[in-house]
This record gives C-alpha cells, sequence and structure tokens, in this order.
C-alpha cells in the first residue's frame, strides 16, 4: 500500500544571531491513510517544527528547511510553488492548533472562520458555506450549532473554541490532520472529551492523524504508532502497545517515569529527568541524550548511534542508542524493576 | 396562575432546545452600547449631528447668500448687543461688507465638516495601506516606507502645510473649488503618517498572533490575511484615531484660513471669517469671537466624541 506521507532525511534549522539551530535534524517517517501516529517528546524537541515543516508554514526568514523530502501522495511538497502548497493547506492536510483561546481571530464570527476553507478550497458560496458550516458545528458536538453561528469567539468556551477548531480542521475533509499539543490548554475533563472527539471523527472518516504532545498519556489510548523525539531527532518508533510494553530508549524509560499511576503501590516517587534538552546549536558530539542518561558510557559521548532495530522487540521497533542495540549493555535491562537509577538517586543524596 | 405556567413552560423550552436566555452582543454592539452611556460623548455627537444638519441644508435654511453684500448696514452687532447698532434682519449681526453673520456662520459649516472628513477618509487610504504593507511585509518594505514616514514627521505640521498652501496656491491645483481640493491633499500629506505608524504597530503585534498562523494554516493568501484577518483587528485604533483627525483638520483649516493661504475669499469658513474680521476687531469683536466660538464648539464635539469612542472600543484602558 502507497504511504499517504513520507518524510525523508527532514532538516529544518533556524538562522538566528546566536547559530544555527537544528531544530530538526534528520527526521524520516511514513503514514499510511488512515493511520494515526503520535510524536512525543518534551518541550523544544523539535516535536511542532516538524509539523510546521510538513504543510511549509516554518517563518522564514529565519527558519528554512535546508535538507529532505516531504511527499505527500507522492509529490513532494518542498518542491511545490506556493500557490500548489496553499491548495493544500486546509484542504488535503489540516491543523488543529494548542491554544484555541488565541488561535480563532476574535473579531470573526464563528461562521466566518469555519466557512473559511469552503470558500477558499471548495468555491462554496455563502449560503452553502453557512449550512455545511452548521452541519460541521454539530458534528463536533456544538450545541444549537445554528443560533451560535455569527457569535464571536469569545462567547465560547475553551474546550468549545477547539471544538470549532477542529470543524474547521475537517471542513475540507482533509486526508491528514496535524494535530498540534490540541488538549494541552484545556482542563482535563475537556481534555477526554475532546480526545476522544478526535479519535472518532479520524475513525468515521478514515483521516490520518499525527498527535503531538508531550503527555505520553494522551497517545496512549489515540494512536496506532508513536515516535519519541528528542534533540530534533527521532529517537524511538514503536507500535503504541509494544512502546508501553517494552520500551527500548532511555528517554523513552525516563518519560515513562515521570508518569504518576494509578495501578502501582505509592512506594516511590516520581523521577523525573533530570537536566535540560541539548542546546540545538552547539550539539553534542555522540548521543544527544548522554548528558543525561543514567546509563552512559564512552562511547555515546563519542558516536551518534543509529536508528536501529532492537533484539528483544517487534521487528518495527527501532532506537538510537547504543546500550539496547544488539551486543549493548541495556540489552536485557528491565526500566521498571532496574535499580542504577535507585542506586543514583540514593548516591545523590 | 396561568401566566405562571405559561413562564416556566417557557423557561423549560428554553432548556430542552438548550438556547442561552441571555441577550447576544457582538463586539461592536458592546462598543455602541458602552458609547451610548457616555454622557459627554453623546453630547458631542449631537452637536456634531446638528453641525451636519445645519451644513447640508446650508441653502434652505441660511436666511441670506453668505457674500451678499448690505454696506449700508455694515458692523451691525448681534441681537444681544447695543439696540442702537443692532438690524432685525441679521440676528448676528453683519460684517465690514455687510454680509450676514448667521448666514456665513451655517455656510462655513459646510466647508469645515468637508475640510473635517474628507482629508481623514484620505489620511486613513493611504495610513492604513502604507502602514499594513510595512508591518505585514516587514524588512526592506518596512524600512523604505518607515523612512519615508520618519522624514515627513520629522518636519512641523504646520509648516508643512504653510509651505505646501503657499507654493502650490497659484497652481491648477491650487484653484480648484477656491482651494479647497488642495487643502484636502495638504492636510492628507502631511496627516497620513500618524495613521500609518498607528497601523504598522498594530500589524506588528498581530500579525505574530495563532490565529494568523492559523489562517495560514487553511491556506490564506498573504492578501486575505491583511484584508480579512488583519484589518479588522486593527479598526478600533483607526476608528479613534480618525475621530481625533477630524477637528486637528477642521483647526489646520482654521489656522490656514486664518493666515489667509487657505480658502479663497470670498467663500466663507470660519478661518476666512475671523481673518477678514480680525481688521475690525477693535471696533466690534463679534465678527471673530462668533466663528471662534463654532470652531471651539465642534472642536470640542468631536474630541468627546473621539474620547468615548476610545473607551467604547477599548475598555481595558479605561482607568477608574
Amino acid at each position: 500500500m502507497p504511504e499517504l506521507l513520507e518524510v525523508k532525511d527532514l532538516h529544518t534549522q533556524f538562522f538566528t544571531r546566536d547559530g544555527v539551530v537544528r531544530a530538526v535534524d534528520g527526521v524520516s517517517f511514513e503514514l499510511a491513510a488512515g493511520e494515526t501516529l503520535g510524536i512525543v517528546g518534551e518541550s523544544g524537541c523539535g516535536k511542532s517544527v516538524t509539523a510546521l515543516s510538513l504543510m511549509r508554514l516554518i517563518p522564514q526568514p529565519p527558519g528554512r528547511i535546508t535538507k529532505g523530502e516531504i511527499l505527500f501522495d507522492g509529490q513532494d511538497v518542498l518542491k511545490m510553488d506556493d500557490d500548489e502548497v496553499r491548495g493544500i493547506r486546509g484542504n488535503r492536510v489540516a491543523m488543529i492548533f494548542q491554544d484555541p483561546m488565541t488561535s480563532l481571530n476574535p473579531v470573526l464570527t464563528i461562521s466566518r472562520q469555519v466557512s473559511e476553507a469552503l470558500e477558499l478550497h471548495l468555491r462554496m458560496d455563502r449560503t452553502e458555506s453557512r449550512k455545511r458550516t452548521v452541519e460541521l458545528l454539530e458534528l463536533v458536538g456544538i450545541p444549537s450549532a445554528k443560533s451560535r453561528l455569527d457569535d464571536y469567539p469569545h462567547q465560547f468556551s475553551g474546550g468549545m473554541r477547539q471544538r470549532v477548531m477542529i470543524a474547521m480542521a475537517l471542513s475540507c475533509n482533509p486526508k491528514l490532520i496535524l494535530a498540534d499539543e490540541p488538549t494541552t490548554a484545556l482542563d482535563v475533563t475537556i481534555q477526554a472529551q475532546i480526545l476522544d472527539l478526535l479519535k472518532n471523527l479520524a475513525r468515521e472518516f478514515r483521516t490520518a492523524f499525527i498527535l503531538i504532545t508531550h503527555d505520553l498519556g494522551v497517545v496512549a489510548g489515540m494512536t496506532q504508532r508513536i515516535h519519541v523525539m528528542y534533540g530534533g531527532k527521532i529517537v524511538e518508533k514503536a507500535d503504541t502497545g509494544e512502546l508501553f510494553a517494552n520500551p527500548k530508549h532511555p528517554y523513552t524509560w525516563g518519560l515513562l517515569r515521570s508518569i504518576p499511576r494509578l495501578d502501582e503501590t505509592r512506594r516511590e516517587k516520581l523521577r523525573p529527568i533530570e537536566g535540560l534538552p541539548p542546546d540545538l546549536i552547539a550539539l553534542p558530539p555522540g548521543c544527544r541524550f548522554a548528558a543525561r542518561c543514567q546509563y552512559k558510557r564512552d562511547v555515546c559521548t563519542e558516536k551518534e548511534p543509529e536508528l536501529v532495530s532492537i533484539p528483544n522487540a517487534k521487528a518495527d521497533h527501532e532506537a538510537r542508542c547504543w546500550g539496547t542495540q544488539a551486543g549493548g549493555w541495556l540489552v536485557d535491562v528491565d526500566y521498571r524493576t532496574d535499580t542504577t537509577v535507585f542506586a543514583t538517586a540514593k548516591a545523590d543524596a | 396562575m396561568a401566566t405562571l405556567s405559561a413562564a416556566s413552560a417557557s423557561q423549560q423550552h428554553a432548556a430542552d432546545v438548550n438556547v442561552l436566555v441571555r441577550r447576544q452582543r457582538s463586539l461592536w454592539g458592546d462598543a455602541l452600547y458602552r458609547l451610548k452611556r457616555n454622557r459627554a460623548a453623546m453630547a458631542g455627537l449631537a452637536v456634531v449631528l446638528v453641525a451636519a444638519v445645519l451644513a447640508i441644508l446650508a441653502p434652505v435654511i441660511a436666511p441670506y447668500d453668505p457674500i451678499r453684500q448690505d454696506t449700508p448696514n455694515s458692523l451691525m452687532e448681534p441681537f444681544w448687543g447695543n439696540p442702537k447698532f443692532t438690524l432685525q434682519q441679521y440676528p448676528l449681526g453683519s460684517d465690514q461688507l455687510g454680509r450676514d453673520i448667521l448666514s456665513r456662520l451655517i455656510w462655513s459649516a459646510r466647508i469645515s465638516l468637508v475640510v473635517g472628513f474628507v482629508p481623514v477618509t484620505l489620511v486613513f487610504l493611504i495610513g492604513a495601506t502604507v502602514g499594513m504593507a510595512a508591518g505585514f511585509y516587514g524588512r526592506w518594505v518596512d524600512n523604505l516606507l518607515m523612512r519615508l514616514v520618519d522624514v515627513i514627521y520629522a518636519f512641523p505640521d504646520l509648516l508643512f502645510l504653510i509651505i505646501i498652501m503657499a507654493t502650490l496656491r497659484g497652481t491648477i491645483l491650487g484653484n480648484l473649488l477656491g482651494g479647497l481640493v488642495l487643502m484636502f491633499v495638504a492636510i492628507a500629506v502631511v496627516g497620513w503618517v500618524g495613521m500609518a505608524r498607528l497601523v504598522r504597530g498594530q500589524v506588528l503585534s498581530l500579525k505574530e498572533k495563532e490565529f494568523v498562523e492559523a489562517a495560514r494554516a487553511t491556506g490564506a493568501t498573504n492578501r486575505r490575511i491583511m484584508f480579512r484577518h488583519l484589518f479588522p483587528n486593527t479598526l478600533a485604533p483607526i476608528i479613534v484615531s480618525v475621530a481625533f483627525g477630524v477637528p486637528s483638520a477642521i483647526l489646520a483649516e482654521a489656522t490656514l484660513s486664518f493666515l489667509g493661504i487657505g480658502i479663497k475669499p470670498p467663500t466663507p469658513t470660519w478661518g476666512v471669517m475671523i481673518n477678514e474680521g480680525f481688521v475690525v476687531f477693535s471696533t466690534t469683536p463679534w465678527p471673530v469671537l462668533l466663528p471662534a466660538f463654532c470652531i471651539s464648539l465642534v472642536m470640542l464635539a468631536f474630541t468627546f466624541l473621539g474620547d468615548g469612542l476610545r473607551d467604547a472600543l477599548d475598555p481595558r484602558q479605561r482607568a477608574r
């Protein structure tokens, strides 16, 4: 089956006064039609820049996609002219932004904003697009949608606004939706509702989905596959179930350890990952996570590992770590029972 | 009892269809509501409206032709003056050529309001376009346009106006409509820079907002983003600036006409009347005081209205 989206060796860089920020540094992945993918990582690891690069929305200058290919439906997005890219944006690829409070224009009515893509891409006139807008708003669960068409964003709550954003994204039946932290700005009860809505709609319309988040809990129930990003690179790729059952990168372990769990006894504290993500201007020569890794050895700071298949795991499970590769010193380590972490924690105390 | 149950039934109905029982207000409706509660602004608006009606209906309302001379009855005083020097047919007196001051004041309102609004419209068109382009495109476009703005801004307004009016008065442009067209152009050329700066500043901050990125992600073109997404967001400060621009244009006209390089006599304007009345000021002050009073009143009215609009459109700035 041909892939819907193929990203090959994507490099996005920002040219600032302090130097070149290598925000996305050689990212490759594929996505089939109707598939859902989660991209996980902490702030500043290149998740959002990856998403913006896919739609060529990187502000230019200072940003530039310096290398790579983005094949959408077989066409290279990076080789398109501006009109062609605009024809894709909002039409075949749509985006949902993080903060519904600021991503709706405060002085335009809801109907005008939702119908924008309809008018631009489907050439609908005012009456048609209003009718379709009502349908879309009902689809995303806005009660008495018809009477709220001419309301302004400030008359909607945060959750409702995010629903409007989803309606906007769905308006042209896109093949791919990029959701950049769609629930981060919402409170927890609303988060669950919005995630449910996204999941159901994606399934119903067979829309492929890339969900970008820093919260592993959010992607757990949502996506088929997860890519973990760190320092502008993908450090681990796996099926969602496999990633949670059998993670193979110390960074993923760190992320999982810092999630509070309900199903375990409260004998231990949460273990955050110490330190900060690497400076993307001056990257270390070896593994990007080495500075914060409790398992590092000399090789980690000298040579950068490749993203390769991992022993003791499913075939399509890949990780970028010297320790968990074939012959590495972490192959048989189970992060849940491993005591190295506790040992270092004790030594610190 | 019956009404009670009916009321509860309608409430029940409202709850059923999930309609919020409240008054819907749009952004502009809200602003209008606040403006209406501002007494000073409403008084200002009333004065402006009266002046506008007088100006439009001048040919009907004015008792005499404003340039009809009645030399035997020159320099009459208003009706509250010395009865020896008043005439019933000229309730506000006459000037040194025997022209009816009341008629001249009414006709002058025409010029003043036109001079108030036409240049401000030009200022808005030029300033908003330049400001939008500079703010949105940035880089060399911004640099080029803003350096031009700086050059004009560095010049004292009045000096610039005087230079334009004095040098171009004799040309064809200066003679169109008794100098009115040149006046429009001069005030617009001097005034657009402020508007351009205002709009540029607004656009600079607005274009970084997420909704612009969202619009781009839906495939909107630059032009669409500028006109449909950014422009309506800049409208509130623009309206306020226009409201303050009108009185300053009126004042500029009066100043230039008073200096004798504005509207050419015999076309009556308040500035021209002050200029002409000045020579007889020691005999009777009224030919000067009455038009001066009109200018002050209209300026005050527009300023109140502008203040009210500012408070109404941006309630956060109001210190209370």
